[in-house]
């Protein structure tokens, strides 16, 4: 005898249950705290911070744990809380010119106003596992100096003193909002960069290595990269002038791209923009290849039908949210279109043996 | 869940909502871009339909929700405890008694009527999209009513296969305007898309498009004159309740490929058994 399935509300929270049990881990040990997560997993948590677009660090920190760890469950958490919040308003444009610099590094100028500025960086280090870790988590201080006075300028602006770069002016209109109006084509750049900035980290360097490869090559060089604090600053209309409201850790990467001139332009070295929140450099710098490859219409390049060439194809599969639900719903039961495939199958199959045994008889 | 609006999303997003399924009513069939939200379930999971149902609930309405024909299936259960928890409306699995239906994959089988809401979650709004997978030229087709590759794409599975091998998300044409996909609904349940009296709204969430077909609107499945479209099922009685027109599920009951046919709509199935029928599998 067969009974139709029940119980899926019943399975649904016994799910949810072993879930919860499943997340806490052995209770020996003990729990982590979101301080622990915000202080000693913070590039997790940048990375949270930037494609969840919202900066929040405790939130994120949360959401890492929620989730187990698994960094695109918990984007997607801060994605679902973040459309929620109400707007009470936008911020003026951070300037990043005037960061104060944790990290600021030019792979074009030697030395420059401002210095280059390792900050703290994997970079050199070399990658042997630190066996001493595991045992005690102790570390020496830091060695400490004064920073630099004033801004660190922008490189890029060197370069284009002397017209070598294009011209990149200023521009008032105000930028789409990604998240309050359907994604249509073609996109402007600042929408490309707005999706870039919450872009899948990984679908954005596999993009980027594909244009290092030859896939709409341009050569790129890494013009600077700085990762330090800017103040966000908000017009308060009932004050009539701009208040600091808080401060933002960002990364941002302009490279400097080889560029031989097109039918509309001259030969000068052209742009690529990333700007990330937190400290993610790998992020930043793929945004700015990627960036780069897109602007090829612009400039009077060719489309060579590359990948990171097409606005469409890269700004549509860029959202690991949308990319992660979709893949992840064919989990779901699709028996009503499997029967009718089913049925189709068995008929085109009977067709196809009953016209084979009429070639045999024949 | 005091700390959310009615239905989950503010009013001004349901206001947004609204005037894209006004749009969408007003020219049946179109796909009409909308600023679709990040829901707390994940995108392809019915997310577009919720955000429809979200925008039409009002709190006297009864909610029914299906996926796969069936109130029991697990993402049917988590959608409607989503809707009893953010809006407290009351809940039904009574196709007749419910004022807005959310589903996926099927059409009811009882008909219904003037004053109900059909809401269906779409993963895929555009028709063409597997033949042009760009969205930049298949808005252009729409607008300029260029569906030949689609009628196309139609005769050179006729010439291969002796058929239309379309055997779910059947095209159809809407007014005689707009080339429409009713969503991943077996080609049996099409004919039941045209001159419905109950409103039909289509919600995409990921791809951001909400569309829609007003009461009794014209909607024809693609076919040719020789080839003409024929809905179908398996051909079987419904192994619980004996009935012969519904659209029914393939289920394995053994080790030895033994099987059965069921109604994939639930309710409709119980009713009938509630009715005193009969299918030869029944207890």
């Amino acid at each position: 005898m067969y009974v139709a399935v029940k119980g899926g509300e019943r399975a649904i929270e016994n799910a949810h249950a072993w879930l919860a049990e499943e997340r806490r881990g052995n209770t020996d040990i003990a729990e982590l705290s979101i301080a622990q997560i915000r202080e000693q997993l913070k590039l997790a948590v940048n990375r949270v911070m930037a494609e969840g677009s919202l900066y929040d660090p405790d939130l994120a920190a949360l959401a890492i744990k929620q989730a187990r760890g698994d960094l695109i469950e918990a984007i997607f958490l801060i994605r679902a809380y973040r459309t929620t919040l109400p707007r009470f308003g936008t911020s003026r444009p951070v300037d990043t010119a005037a960061m104060a610099c944790d990290r600021r590094i030019s792979a074009t100028f030697k030395d420059l106003p401002g210095g280059q500025i390792l900050g703290p960086t994997f970079d050199y280090t070399h990658r042997l596992l630190d066996f001493k870790l595991a045992a005690d988590g102790e570390i020496p201080d830091a060695p400490l100096r004064e920073p630099e006075p004033g801004d660190v300028p922008h490189v890029t602006e060197f370069l284009n003193r002397e017209g070598l770069i294009e011209d990149a002016p200023n521009d008032e209109t105000p930028p789409p909002d990604l998240t309050r109006e359907p994604l249509e084509m073609p996109a402007d750049r600042a929408l490309r960069l707005q999706a870039l900035t919450r872009a899948d980290e990984g679908f954005a360097l596999g993009l980027a290595y594909s244009t290092q490869r030859g896939y709409a090559r341009n050569h790129a060089f890494v013009g600077e990269l700085r990762i330090g604090t800017v103040p966000v600053e908000m017009e308060i209309p009932e004050l009539g002038f701009a208040i600091e409201i808080g401060e933002v850790t960002l990364t941002e990467c302009e490279t400097v791209n080889q560029f031989t001139g097109s039918k509309t332009e001259p030969a000068q070295f052209t742009r690529g923009y990333g700007l990330v929140f937190g400290q993610t450099e790998r992020k930043a710098i793929s945004m700015a290849l990627v960036d780069r490859a897109l602007r090829w219409e612009e400039l009077g390049e060719d489309f060579e039908g590359a990948p990171a060439q097409d606005a469409e194809f890269v700004l549509y599969h860029a959202d690991n949210i949308q990319a992660t639900g979709f893949l992840e719903h064919i989990k779901l039961p699709h028996y009503v279109d499997f029967q009718s495939e089913l049925e189709l199958v068995r008929k085109l199959r009977r067709e196809a043996e009953a016209s084979q045994l009429q070639e045999a008889a024949e | 869940m005091n700390a959310y609006n009615f239905a989950y999303l503010d009013e001004q997003t349901k206001r947004m909502i609204r005037r894209a399924i006004l749009k969408g009513l007003a020219i049946p069939g179109y796909q009409v871009p909308f600023a679709s939200r990040e829901m707390p379930m994940p995108y392809g999971w019915g997310t577009g339909g919720v955000q429809v149902s979200a925008a039409v609930l009002t709190p006297q309405d009864t909610l029914k929700v299906i996926d796969q024909g069936a109130d029991d299936t697990t993402n049917a259960v988590s959608i409607r405890t989503f809707f009893e928890r953010t809006a407290g409306v009351e809940t039904t699995t009574q196709t007749k008694s419910a004022t807005v239906i959310q589903t996926r994959h099927r059409i009811p089988e009882d008909p219904l009527t003037e004053g109900q809401i059909l809401v269906y979650q779409v993963p895929i709004p555009e028709p063409l999209r597997f033949l042009e997978p760009r969205e930049s030229e298949t808005r252009k087709m729409h607008s300029l009513e260029e569906y030949g590759l689609m009628h196309v794409k139609l005769y050179e599975d006729i010439s291969r296969h002796g058929h239309i091998a379309t055997s779910y998300a059947y095209p159809v044409k809407v007014e005689g305007r707009y080339v429409m996909d009713p969503s991943p609904i077996p080609k049996f349940d099409n004919p039941k898309l045209g001159d419905m009296a109950a409103i039909q709204l289509f919600g995409a969430g990921r791809e951001q498009r909400i569309y829609a077909l007003p009461p009794y609107t014209q909607v024809i499945s693609l076919d040719f004159e020789d080839h003409p479209f024929e809905a179908s099922k398996a051909d079987h009685p419904c192994g619980l309740c004996g009935a012969k027109d519904s659209y029914l599920d393939e289920v394995i009951i053994d080790d030895a490929g033994g099987r059965m046919f069921v109604c994939s709509d639930t309710n409709y199935c119980t009713a009938r058994q509630a009715a005193g029928h009969k299918g030869k599998d029944a207890a």
